[in-house]
């Protein structure tokens, strides 16, 4: 039997304790790749229930200024697949966090999808968000996430008809990645989606753990969406605290104090 | 809802496009089948085709040019000579009409060179809709003047800083504008790419031309020519020359895309020839990229064919052998654009003096009972000071 996906079992363990999870985010290799490994322990220490990393891309579309930036700075030095496998593989020596990688679909073409879904699982890489893959497109790689067990994590927008989000719920795994508002990532002040109305929707067609992302920056925009989901995802404020800190250890201490400050609303 | 991937071309095409741009996405595509079949919307576009922007454009037989070369009969396309000096119009009266008929008051545009950019503002302008242009930095700088003239127009042109700021990341902005709001606003996108529907919208508007091509050729010579012949960058003036001869399969359809310095040095953007399958801006095409699929930098003297992918159908085209595509580095652009210039008096865009290259090398070689139409798809004015500055030649006008 395969082992259970570390994204299941971390929101199985949740529902169990009626808890929600602290979904953060940063890019990989900004500012380095030893850095940033120190700050995904720093943030699964401070309470973070899964990491999102971010692969750096030339061409991040559905990126705001701040993970832009962050893509640029990543991209200054070496970085390629092969030395994040290499990183995640270190990684997992030491947590069994759930991690998932956020990335273009070029970065995938180019690895070569089987090789890369192949890398996913020996490095221990639970799921991956592909922005510009929506459903339309997703049997490129579906089967690919089904043989081994990389799980392809859904998007829904406020936008998404209610026919397309159930063909979505359908075949979703992991869980499915709730879009705040429109627009690309990146720190809003508040938030005009119904999400009473979204959610009775997506909760009618499945029960797959949902999660709030972009513009989420705050203890109160966590307080405040909690109760509509499973998980909130913090990407751009955690992405600007990095950037933030001079050096590498104001960077640790900074994203440890945002990532408790965002985990107390839900202890 | 069935699952399949819309708006292929072989194995190219479809929507790469995150989930918030899906709905305006679907939107447009069924706008845009209900404009296709409804006469009147022909209607219209043909009258602002006609009326405002100059069509039918002329099929000139370049007598000059044909004797000098002293092989195949030249014919040029003159879309030079539609408003605003390029075939961009013929793409942006479209869609501007389509965004009448959806209801969007505001549109955005890419640009590079900025002949994109000034279509849609003068569109915009047509139809009392607000505008807005991205538009590299790095572009902004170089092209001044067209920032200006969009200025004039009434359109607001937002530089872009992000990446190598130059059109491929104006076409990342465009499109990250687009997702946060989309309720109110159309993307005229200005080339046969990005995600679906784009690439068939942008064709069917611009085979306006092919289809005049092959009635005045038809008229004059009474024939179809042997090789139809032009620029590709993202390729839609090319797509629009090509598309009525796909059937015909004596016509050779010929791109010329952008070698800049030459194909064996870094700074070109021969994205045919040098290219490999990838995903960028909505699409699965030919990119330039990097061994990590990061996507490279290109080079040309020519801003408007300046970018590092290719059209998903010109693709297909190349996959199946229907048509060729061979880059024409600057020097051989720059000099047959002085060439048009004193052969015959047209002063020829940029990028479109690489087709007149093209030309110029395979002319010679054919008989002369062959006919070649090469696709004149701007006018050079605005390349004037490029091309001087590539000769060494100073020129000031303050």
């Amino acid at each position: 039997m395969k082992n259970k996906n570390r994204i299941d079992s971390m929101f199985e363990a949740l529902r169990e304790k009626d808890k929600k999870a602290l979904v953060t985010f940063l890019t990989f290799g900004d500012p380095n790749i030893e850095t940033s490994k120190k700050l995904v322990l720093a943030m699964e220490q401070a309470g973070a229930d899964l990491i999102e990393l971010g692969i750096p891309f030339s061409d991040p579309m559905a990126e705001g200024p701040v993970i832009q930036a962050a893509n640029v700075r990543a991209l200054k030095h070496e970085i390629n697949l092969d030395i994040i496998f290499k990183a995640v593989s270190e990684l997992r020596e030491c947590t069994q966090v759930p991690l998932v990688f956020l990335m273009y679909f070029n970065s995938i073409l180019s690895y070569g999808p089987e090789k890369f879904f192949a890398g996913c699982k020996d490095a221990g890489v639970d799921g991956v968000i592909i922005p510009d893959l929506p459903f339309e497109e997703s049997d490129e790689i579906y089967d690919l996430t089904q043989e081994y067990g990389v799980w392809q994590i859904s998007m829904i927008a406020p936008t998404s008809s209610e026919q397309r989000s159930k063909a979505i719920c359908e075949r979703a795994k992991g869980f499915l990645y709730c879009v705040s508002s429109m627009g690309v990532t990146g720190t809003r002040e508040n938030f005009s989606t119904d999400f009473d109305r979204m959610f009775a929707m997506l909760n009618k067609y499945s029960d797959i753990p949902k999660c709030i992302g972009f513009g989420i920056s705050k203890p109160e925009h966590i307080e405040n969406l909690k109760k509509y989901c499973d998980g909130l995802i913090v990407g751009s404020a955690i992405v600007k605290t990095i950037a933030a800190g001079e050096t590498e250890a104001d960077k640790i201490d900074g994203v440890k104090e945002l990532t408790a400050a965002l985990k107390a609303p839900l202890m | 809802m069935e699952n399949k991937s819309k708006g292929r071309f072989g194995i190219y095409g479809g929507q790469y496009a995150p989930e918030t741009l899906m709905r305006a996405l679907n939107e447009l595509e069924a706008a845009y089948s209900e404009a296709k079949a409804d006469p009147e919307f022909q209607k219209d576009l043909e009258f602002y085709l006609n009326e405002y922007a100059g069509r039918p454009s002329l099929l000139y037989y370049a007598e000059n040019m044909t004797n000098d070369l002293g092989g195949a009969k030249v014919y040029i396309k003159r879309e030079d000579l539609n408003h605003t000096g390029a075939h961009k119009i013929n793409n942006v009266l479209g869609q501007a009409l389509l965004a009448r008929r959806m209801g969007k008051k505001k549109v955005i545009a890419e640009t590079g060179a900025g002949q994109h950019g000034v279509a849609a503002a003068t569109a915009a302008a047509l139809f009392g809709m607000e505008c807005e242009v991205f538009m590299g930095e790095e572009d902004t700088r170089r092209q001044e003047l067209n920032v200006f003239r969009m200025n004039l127009l009434g359109a607001k042109v937002t530089p872009v800083t992000s990446g190598t700021g130059t059109l491929k990341d104006a076409c990342n902005e465009a499109l990250r504008a687009w997702a946060a709001r989309a309720n109110d606003t159309l993307y005229l996108l200005g080339s046969t790419m990005g995600p679906h529907p784009y690439p068939t919208i942008v064709r069917d508007f611009q085979s306006v031309i092919g289809k005049e091509i092959k009635a005045q050729m038809l008229k004059k010579e009474g024939r179809l020519p042997d090789a139809v012949i032009a620029c590709v960058g993202g390729g839609s003036n090319a797509m629009g020359a090509f598309y009525d001869f796909i059937g015909d399969k004596s016509v050779r359809l010929i791109g010329a895309e952008a070698a800049g310095d030459g194909i064996d040095t870094e700074r070109h953007a021969a994205t045919m020839t040098k290219g490999t399958v990838g995903v960028l801006h909505g699409m699965k095409s030919i990119f330039l990229q990097d061994k990590s699929g990061g996507i490279m930098p290109v080079y040309s003297i020519s801003a408007g064919l300046d970018y590092p992918g290719v059209g998903p159908e010109h693709a297909a085209l190349r996959d199946s052998g229907r048509a060729e595509y061979y880059p024409i580095t600057d020097a051989e652009a720059v000099d047959a654009f002085r060439y048009l210039t004193r052969i015959e008096g047209i002063i020829p865009a940029i990028e479109s003096s690489h087709a007149v290259a093209q030309a110029m090398k395979i002319v010679p070689e054919m008989d002369k009972d062959k006919i070649v139409v090469i696709n004149l798809s701007g006018r050079g004015d605005k390349d004037v000071y490029s091309v001087a500055r590539y000769m060494g030649v100073e020129i000031n006008e303050k």
